[in-house]
């Protein structure tokens, strides 16, 4: 599934609503996400799962191609943790 | 970092400023995405958003675990996990918004 067909699902679900307003809705409920981790915030979602940043401390790192070293900043990364009722669905529970 | 946690009645907040639908048919839209997005997982397909990252599910096999407190074996039953694999500009977004 893409981001067009997830679109189209709701919007033939919601026949009352601009395709355009669906299109809004979809896109605002990712960019709150991304939005928010880019803040150092978590989007818990029950039963869906839990978007959170981790941190990755600095290290040195080395060039797999050259063997040479290099330093790698600390930096955050995006992490999605899955609910445990989605998990449980996935296993048929 | 921040504490703050967004919950499903932050994401229909947006929808409901964003749109002007009501409180109530924001949070159902919201519901609505959601489930979509984990029948389609449940289903086994991946769930690819442009821009945002992909979910997708991976078949674990069986293998022996150990209860790490008492050291005991116990066996893992094969299982589906799901991953999610960030894109590069919510990668970006997140580096850049975090960098202390």
């Amino acid at each position: 599934m893409i981001r067009s067909e997830l679109i189209q699902k709701i919007a033939d679900e919601n026949p009352h609503l601009y395709q355009r307003d669906v299109e809004r809705i979809v896109n605002t409920v990712f960019e709150e996400v991304t939005g928010a981790m880019s803040r150092g915030d978590r989007v818990e979602l029950r039963g869906f799962g839990a978007f959170s940043v981790k941190k990755r401390d600095s290290r040195v790192g080395r060039n797999p191609r050259t063997g040479e070293t290099v330093q790698v900043d600390e930096k955050h990364v995006p992490f999605f943790k899955t609910g445990k009722l989605l998990r449980d669905r996935l296993n048929g529970k | 970092m921040s504490d703050t946690t967004l919950t499903r009645m932050d994401l229909s907040e947006a929808v409901f400023r964003e749109v002007g639908l009501s409180r109530n048919e924001s949070a159902q839209l919201v519901e609505s995405m959601l489930g979509h997005m984990s029948d389609a997982l449940v289903r086994g397909e991946q769930v690819k958003i442009s821009s945002f990252g992909t979910f997708s599910v991976r078949d674990k096999s069986a293998r022996i675990g150990r209860n790490p407190k008492t050291g005991e074996e116990v066996p893992i039953q094969p299982r589906r996990v799901l991953t999610f694999r960030p894109s590069h500009l919510m990668k970006d977004r997140v580096a850049g918004g975090n960098r202390s």
